[in-house]
C-alpha cells in the first residue's frame, strides 16, 4: 500500500514559498488572502517497513532544524482552504526520482519496476474566499491542469474526510504493443483526416507523395519479401512525418519562392536558406581567405569557429515557443536544457561555457480578455523565467546575456530563445574536435534518460499553429541533473575516445537523430524493443518519436563498447545498445525480430520536393504623427525609462547565475551600484588566459511593422554594436540567426501569406546585404515559422522577429569597457550620425504610433566607425561606452549616467544630424533610434587621441560628465529641455518590473 | 616540505569544480585534483591521499529534497566498492587527521546537513543548523560585503582586515539554528567567521540586499571549533582576479582577487602543519 509522507515547516519558521504565492495571488489575481503555508507531500509507492519509513521521513525527506513530518496522517491545520497540486501520470517528476534514489541508498535496495515516489505540494490558504475564488487560485495560479492535477478541500471537508486521499499518479497503460498499418488508398479528404487526427502535420501534397511511394511496384516487391504489406506501418508514417515536419525539414526556408517586390518586378528564389544564409557564409569565408575562422557551419547541431590554436568555440541558439505557451515552466526548462545538448552534441562534444536567453512576451499586466487556452502573459512570464532559471542554474552554466521584449501580439505565442556556447578542444585524440564520422558496423547507443510518452508529436505540433486541441503529450519537462550526470560521463568518454559520433535527441526523438546519423554511413538497423522505457506499454512508433529529454545518440565502435558501458555504469548513467549502423541504404526498424519500418533513406531524406510559396511585397503606410515641439522632455524621458521594453530587468537577471565557472568579465549589470545594463557579455572560458569570448544580440520586432528588411538590418547592427561596445574584435566574429515568423504560407487561414512571405524574403536579403559587408559569417541558426494562435475566430500572429546573436573574441579581456560613466569631467562623444528615424521607435509606440521613417543602417559607415572605435578601445582611450537602441540618445545617456553615479550634460546643437533642416528637432535628436551609434566617454587628456582615432567617422563631442547628480539636456533653442536627478531617473527605470 | 594536495569533488550536480581547483593552484597547492564522486565510490580516489577537501558550489541532485540533502544521504549510506565503508567514515577520518575541509555554497549546505558544521563539542554527525530558502523566496546572484570576525579560529580567514567582498549565488542560503543555545555557542566561540555587512565592514546587517537571504545574525559563513572545517555561502573561488569584480572597470584594484586568501591560507596551513 502506498504511503503518504507529509513534510511540514515548523510553525515558527517562515515559509518563503507560501509568502511568494500569497504575493502572486494578490498581484495577479487581485484577491486578498491572509496567509499561505505549504506542505511537501511524498507519495511513496515502495514497500517499506515502518522503521524504514521513519528513517526516510526523518532523514533525506526532512530537515530536523526547520521541518517535521507525518506518515500516513494529515499534518495540515489552521487553514480555510487546502489545495494539493501534483503531477499527472507520466509527467516528469524530478523530485520524485531523487526521492526514490534516496530510498534506495538508505535501504540498500534498488527500486523495483513499477515502484516509485510521487511528489505533490499542499497549499494551505487562510482568508475569506468563495469556492469560486479558490477555484480561480487553483487553476489560475497553482496548477497547470495540462500537466498537473489538484484536489481542493475546505477545512470542514478536510476534517470530515480525515485529510487528502492518497493518489498514485502511476502510468497505467494497457500493454498493447502493436504495429498498425495505415491504408492510404483513400480519398483526399480521408488522407487529410489521417494527417490531422494523427498530428502528422503533413499536407495533402505530402500525403500523396507518400501514397505514390507505396504504390511503386519496386517498393511493393521489396516489402513483400520482408513480409510487409503494401500499406505503410504507423512507424513508417510517423518517421516520415517527423522527418518532413517544418520543424525538422525547414520546408519554408527550402521552398521555391516567387517574389514580387511590389513594383511588379518578380524574382524566383530557390531556397532562402541556400540563396541568402548559406551564401552569406560562403561569400564571407571566401573574402576572408586564409583568415577564415569558420570550422563547421550549418552541418552539425551547432556552428564551430576557431578560438585559438588549442580551442574552438561552439554556439547555437534555439527556440521553444509552442511548448512554453502550453506549459511555460516545463517548456522553457526543456528549451534551455535542450539547447545545451546542441553544442554538447557538436563535433566530438564540447564543454558548455555560457547560456543566453531572449524572451518575447505580452504585457504581464495585460487586462483585456484572452482567447480560451491562452495562459495569461504574467503566468507565461513567471513560468518561463523560472524554467530557464532552474535549467541554467542547475546545469552550472552561467547565463551571461539576454533581454526581454514586450509586444501584446506575443500573447498568441511567447518566444523563448535559448542559446548555449561551448568550448571544444581543437584536437581530440589526434583528430579535429569538430569532425566526426560513423563507420558501418558501429553500434547505435543511447545514453541518458528513459523513453516515455512525453513530447510525442513535439516536432509536428510546433509545425502547426497553436489551437484549443494542441496535444497534451507534446509537453516535456527537462531534468537538468540527469543531463548533467550524462554530460559528466560523456565528456570523459570523449577524452578516452570511446565513441566516434555524438548527436542530440531533440525534436523527433530517435527518428530524427538516428535518421540523420544514418545519412553519414548509409543506413541503420534498430531494435526498438531494446529501448529503455519509463513505463511499459509504449507502441513502437511512440518509442521512435518520443521527445523524452536528456538523451544523446552515439556511434560506438564495437571494440570500445565494453569500456563505454562499464564507464557509463560507474557514472550512474543508463546506456543502451539499440542497433547497428549499416550501409544498406535503409532506415530499418525492428521490434524484436519483426520489421516495423523499412524506409529507403533516399525517400526519407530526399523524397520531398520543395514547396512553392508566393511572396508579394507591399510597403505599408502608417499614419505619420506630427510632434509639436515641447519646452520640456523630462517627462517623456521618464516615461520611456519606465516602458516595459526599456526598464530594468534586474529582478529577473539576478535569478540567473551569471558567474559560475569563474570566467565572468563583463556582467549583465555594472556601474557604481552594480545596476547599470551592460551591452554585451565578456567571458574568459580558460581561467589562466585573458583571451575572452564576447557575446551580444540584436532584436527589434517592432520595425517589422514598417519593413522586415530594416527590422533584420537593425537587429544585425544592434547585435554587432553591442558586441563592439564592450570590446569584441571585428576580425573574429560570427553571427547566428533565429527567425521566428508567423505562418507565411498562403492558405485559407492565412490569406495574407504572400505579404508575410515577402517580409521573410526581405529579412533574408538584409541578412545577406549586411553580414557580407560586416564580414559576419552565419555559423548556425534556426527558424520557427508557425507562431500564430488560431481558434477558429481569433487569430493572433506575432510580429516577424529575427534574433541576431553575435559571438566572437577579444584578445585581452583586461581591455573590456563597460557602459557606466567613470568620473566627473570626462567628455561625452556620440559616434555615428542621427537622422529623423522615429518610425517604429519606442517613443512613437508610447504615443500610440508606428510611423514610417524606420531606421536604415549604413553598413559601410557603421563598419568604419566600429573599427575606429575598436582601435581606440585597444589603445586604452575609452572610459565608457553604451550603445544607443530603444529610446535613442536620451535613454542611453541617462542609463550611462545613473549607472556611473554622475550626472551628464548634453547639448543637442552639437549632435551630428543628417537630413533636411526641417526634420531636425529636439524630439528627433533625443529619441530617434538611428542605428550604429555609440555614446562614449573619454578622459579629457585622452580626448585628442580619441578624436584622432575616430577622425574618419562621424564623432561629435556633445557634452560632459558632471560632478553632481543632475542629468541635463540643452535643446536646439539653447534652453534646457531635460533636467532630472539621477535618483529619479533610476527609480523610473527600476520600478516597473522590480516586484516581478 | 609536504606536497600540498587539494581534492575537489564533483558529480551529481556540482558545478564549481573547475574554478575551485584553479583557486587551489593559485593559492599554492602543488596538486588540485578534480574527482568525480564515482571515482570515490569505486575507490579509485581516496580522501586519505589528500590534505584539503573542497566541497564546492552546485545543485547536488538538483537540490530536489532541499539543498544537498540527497548527497548527505548518499555519503552516509553508500559504501565504497569492495568495502563496507561509507564515504562518511572517510570524511570523519579526514577531519580527525587534522586536515582541512572547505564547503562553499552547496558544499556548505552539505556540511551543515551532515552535521559537520558547526559540530559543537566535536560532534560531526548531528545536524544543529540549516540553510534554507532565502527570505525573498528567490535565487540571488549578487555581490556582498562580508565582515570577518578576527577572533575566529578559522584557518581560512586569517589575516583578512575588516572584511571581504564576494559574490553569492544561491536560493537557499538563509542560516538557521535548531535552538538558541546553538547560536549562543556559535557566537561565543567566534565560529561565525563571516557576516553580511555594510560596505565599510562596520556592522552586520539584516537589510536586503546587503544581507541577501535573511540569515540569522547575518551569518554568511561558519567554522568548527578547530577552524579547519569551514563553510560559507559566498564564493571565494569566484574572485581570484580583479576582472571578476563587478566594478573592475571603474575601481583601482589589486591584480589578485580578495577570495584567493582562503586558498592561500589553506595551502600555507597544509605546508606548515601536515
Amino acid at each position: 500500500m502506498p504511503h503518504r509522507i507529509e513534510i511540514t515547516l515548523k510553525d515558527e519558521v517562515r515559509d518563503p514559498r507560501g509568502e511568494r504565492i500569497k504575493r502572486e495571488i494578490e498581484h495577479f489575481l487581485h484577491l486578498s488572502v491572509d496567509q499561505v503555508r505549504t506542505i511537501d507531500v511524498y507519495t511513496v509507492d515502495v514497500p517499506l517497513s515502518r522503521e524504514e519509513l521513519e528513517a526516510v521521513a526523518a532523514g533525506p525527506f526532512s530537515d530536523p532544524v526547520i521541518q517535521g513530518y507525518a506518515i500516513d496522517k494529515a499534518a495540515a491545520h489552521g487553514f480555510d482552504w487546502l489545495v494539493e497540486v501534483g503531477f499527472r501520470p507520466g509527467v516528469t517528476d524530478n523530485v520524485g526520482r531523487t526521492a526514490g534514489e534516496a530510498i534506495a541508498y538508505l535501504t540498500g535496495r534498488a527500486l523495483a519496476a513499477g515502484e516509485g515516489v510521487y511528489t505533490s505540494v499542499q497549499y494551505l490558504i487562510s482568508g475569506k474566499l468563495s469556492a469560486e475564488q479558490i477555484e480561480k487560485i487553483a487553476t489560475g495560479l497553482l496548477c497547470n491542469t495540462l500537466i498537473q492535477r489538484y484536489q481542493l478541500l475546505d477545512a470542514a471537508s478536510f476534517q470530515a474526510k480525515g485529510g487528502v486521499a492518497t493518489f498514485v499518479p502511476k502510468v497505467q497503460v494497457e500493454a498493447k504493443v502493436e504495429v498498425n498499418t495505415v491504408n492510404l488508398e483513400v480519398s483526399d479528404e480521408e488522407l487529410m483526416r489521417i494527417s490531422r487526427d494523427g498530428v502528422l502535420a503533413l499536407t495533402l501534397d505530402e500525403m500523396k507523395i507518400i501514397q505514390a511511394h507505396y504504390r511503386d511496384s519496386k517498393v511493393r516487391e521489396v516489402r513483400q519479401k520482408l513480409g510487409l504489406g503494401a500499406a505503410p506501418t504507423d512507424v513508417e508514417l510517423e518517421a516520415l512525418a517527423q522527418t518532413w515536419s517544418e520543424h525538422c525539414k525547414h520546408k519554408i526556408f527550402s521552398a521555391d519562392v516567387e517574389y514580387d517586390d511590389g513594383t511588379g518586378k518578380t524574382e524566383k528564389i530557390n531556397s532562402l536558406f541556400k540563396s541568402y544564409i548559406q551564401k552569406t557564409t560562403a561569400d564571407v569565408r571566401a573574402a576572408l581567405g586564409d583568415k577564415d575562422f569558420c570550422l563547421s557551419v550549418f552541418k552539425d547541431n551547432a556552428g564551430v569557429i576557431r578560438f585559438n590554436d588549442d580551442w574552438s568555440l561552439v554556439f547555437k541558439v534555439e527556440t521553444h515557443n509552442s511548448p512554453s505557451a502550453l506549459d511555460p515552466y516545463g517548456g522553457a526548462l526543456t528549451g534551455i536544457v535542450g539547447v545545451n545538448r546542441d553544442p554538447f552534441g557538436t563535433g566530438k562534444g564540447a564543454k558548455l561555457i555560457f547560456n543566453t536567453d531572449v524572451f518575447c512576451f505580452a504585457d504581464p499586466f495585460y487586462e483585456k480578455p484572452l482567447p480560451k487556452r491562452l495562459l495569461h502573459p504574467s503566468r507565461i512570464f513567471e513560468g518561463v523565467v523560472e524554467g530557464v532559471e532552474h535549467g541554467g542554474n542547475k546545469s552550472g552554466i552561467p547565463t551571461v546575456n539576454g533581454s526581454i521584449v514586450f509586444d501584446d501580439r506575443f500573447a498568441g505565442k511567447p518566444l523563448v530563445f535559448c542559446g548555449t556556447a561551448g568550448l571544444m578542444p581543437a584536437t581530440v585524440n589526434g583528430e579535429p574536435g569538430h569532425q566526426k564520422r560513423i563507420v558501418p558496423g558501429d553500434l547505435i547507443v543511447m545514453p541518458g534518460g528513459r523513453i516515455g510518452k512525453d513530447g510525442i508529436h513535439g516536432a509536428t505540433f510546433s509545425s502547426e499553429e497553436l489551437n484549443e486541441n494542441s496535444p497534451v503529450s507534446a509537453v516535456q519537462i527537462g531534468d537538468p541533473i540527469t543531463q548533467k550526470r550524462m554530460f559528466d560521463f560523456l565528456i570523459r568518454a570523449r577524452d578516452k575516445n570511446l565513441y566516434r559520433f555524438i548527436t542530440d535527441n531533440g525534436a523527433g526523438g530517435l527518428s530524427s537523430s538516428i535518421g540523420e546519423m544514418s545519412e553519414e554511413c548509409g543506413g541503420c538497423q534498430v531494435d526498438l524493443s531494446k529501448a529503455p522505457l519509463k513505463y511499459p506499454g509504449l507502441a513502437p512508433w511512440e518509442i521512435l518519436i518520443s521527445e523524452a529529454q536528456e538523451r544523446m545518440s552515439l556511434a560506438v565502435p564495437p571494440e570500445s563498447i565494453d569500456a563505454f558501458m562499464e564507464m557509463a555504469q560507474r557514472f550512474g548513467v543508463e546506456a543502451t545498445v539499440l542497433g547497428t549502423f549499416t550501409d544498406s541504404g535503409i532506415f530499418h526498424m525492428l521490434y524484436g525480430e519483426k520489421t516495423v519500418a523499412y524506409l529507403p533513406l533516399s525517400f526519407l531524406h530526399g523524397g520531398l520536393p520543395p514547396m512553392q510559396i508566393p511572396a508579394r511585397w507591399e510597403q505599408p503606410v502608417h499614419p505619420e504623427p506630427t510632434l509639436p515641439p515641447a519646452a520640456d522632455y523630462t517627462g517623456d524621458l521618464k516615461g520611456l525609462l519606465s516602458s516595459l521594453n526599456i526598464c530594468s530587468k534586474e529582478s529577473v537577471v539576478r535569478r540567473y547565475d551569471h558567474e559560475v565557472q569563474g570566467g565572468s568579465v563583463v556582467k549583465p549589470f555594472t556601474g557604481v551600484a552594480n545596476d547599470g545594463p551592460s551591452d554585451a557579455a565578456v567571458v574568459r572560458p580558460i581561467l589562466d588566459s585573458f583571451e575572452a569570448v564576447v557575446t551580444g544580440h540584436g532584436i527589434s520586432p517592432r520595425y517589422s511593422d514598417i519593413d522586415a528588411y530594416h527590422m533584420a538590418a537593425n537587429a544585425i547592427d544592434e547585435g554587432l554594436r553591442n558586441y563592439v561596445a564592450v570590446g569584441g574584435s571585428l576580425d573574429l566574429v560570427a553571427g547566428l540567426d533565429n527567425f521566428c515568423w508567423c505562418d507565411p504560407v498562403l492558405s485559407e487561414r492565412t490569406p495574407d501569406g504572400p505579404y508575410k512571405m515577402a517580409q521573410l524574403v526581405r529579412a533574408n536579403k538584409a541578412l545577406y546585404d549586411y553580414c557580407t559587408v560586416f564580414s559576419l559569417p552565419l555559423i548556425s541558426g534556426k527558424d520557427s515559422m508557425k507562431n500564430d494562435f488560431y481558434d477558429g475566430t481569433t487569430k493572433i500572429s506575432i510580429p516577424p522577429t529575427l534574433l541576431f546573436s553575435v559571438i566572437g573574441k577579444m584578445e585581452d579581456a583586461r581591455k573590456a569597457v563597460t557602459m557606466d560613466v567613470k568620473r566627473p569631467g570626462d567628455l561625452v562623444y556620440l559616434v555615428g550620425v542621427t537622422k529623423n528615424e522615429l518610425g517604429g521607435s519606442e517613443y512613437l509606440a508610447q504615443q500610440g504610433y508606428v510611423g514610417n521613417s524606420v531606421p536604415k543602417v549604413d553598413a559601410q559607415a557603421a563598419l568604419a566607425s566600429y573599427r575606429a572605435y575598436h582601435k581606440a578601445l585597444n589603445d586604452g582611450l575609452v572610459a565608457s561606452c553604451h550603445d544607443l537602441s530603444d529610446g535613442g540618445l536620451a535613454v542611453a545617456a541617462a542609463e550611462s549616467a545613473f549607472a556611473g553615479g554622475y550626472g551628464i550634460e548634453l547639448d543637442l546643437a552639437l549632435v551630428a544630424f543628417a537630413g533636411a533642416a526641417g526634420e531636425k528637432s529636439d524630439a528627433v535628436l533625443l529619441f530617434s533610434e538611428s542605428a550604429s551609434r555609440l555614446l562614449v566617454t573619454v578622459r579629457p587628456e585622452k580626448a585628442n587621441a580619441f578624436e584622432a582615432a575616430l577622425a574618419g567617422s562621424v564623432c561629435a563631442k556633445i557634452g560632459a560628465v558632471r560632478g553632481d547628480q543632475t542629468f541635463t539636456v540643452t535643446g536646439l533653442s539653447g534652453a534646457e529641455i531635460v533636467k532630472a536627478e539621477l535618483a529619479d531617473l533610476k527609480e523610473a527605470w527600476q520600478a516597473p518590473l522590480r516586484e516581478l | 616540505m609536504t606536497k600540498a594536495k587539494a581534492l575537489v569533488i564533483t558529480g551529481n550536480g556540482t558545478n564549481c569544480e573547475t574554478e575551485a581547483a584553479h583557486a587551489c593552484r593559485l593559492g599554492g597547492f602543488d596538486e588540485a585534483r578534480i574527482a568525480h564522486i564515482s571515482e570515490l565510490m569505486t575507490g579509485e580516489v581516496s580522501l586519505d591521499d589528500y590534505h584539503f577537501l573542497n566541497l564546492t558550489g552546485g545543485f547536488l541532485d538538483g537540490d530536489d529534497l532541499g539543498s544537498a540533502k540527497a548527497q548527505a544521504n548518499r555519503l552516509r549510506y553508500a559504501a565504497v566498492a569492495g568495502s563496507n565503508e561509507p564515504i562518511l567514515e572517510q570524511l570523519l577520518r579526514f577531519i580527525g587527521d587534522g586536515k582541512l575541509v572547505l564547503g562553499v555554497c552547496n558544499g556548505f549546505q552539505l556540511l551543515v546537513k551532515m552535521g559537520m558544521l558547526p559540530a559543537l563539542g566535536s560532534d560531526y554527525v548531528k545536524q544543529t543548523a540549516t540553510l534554507t530558502y532565502n527570505a525573498s523566496g528567490r535565487f540571488q546572484d549578487r555581490w556582498c560585503y562580508l565582515k570577518v570576525d578576527a577572533s575566529s579560529p578559522s584557518v581560512y580567514t586569517r589575516g583578512i582586515e575588516g572584511g571581504v567582498y564576494l559574490p553569492v549565488r544561491h536560493g537557499e542560503g538563509k542560516f538557521l539554528v535548531d535552538a538558541p543555545e546553538t547560536l549562543t555557542a556559535i557566537e561565543n566561540k567566534h565560529l561565525a567567521c563571516l557576516k553580511y555587512s555594510d560596505a565599510d565592514y562596520t556592522a552586520a546587517t539584516m537589510e536586503f540586499p546587503e544581507n541577501p537571504n535573511g540569515s540569522t545574525n547575518a551569518i554568511a559563513g561558519i567554522c568548527d571549533e578547530t577552524g579547519r572545517v569551514m563553510g560559507l555561502m559566498p564564493h571565494p573561488e569566484a574572485f581570484v582576479h580583479r576582472t571578476q569584480h563587478p566594478r573592475w572597470t571603474r575601481e583601482e584594484l589589486p591584480e589578485e582577487g580578495a577570495g584567493l586568501v582562503f586558498f592561500r591560507n589553506a595551502a600555507q596551513y597544509v605546508k606548515q602543519n601536515l
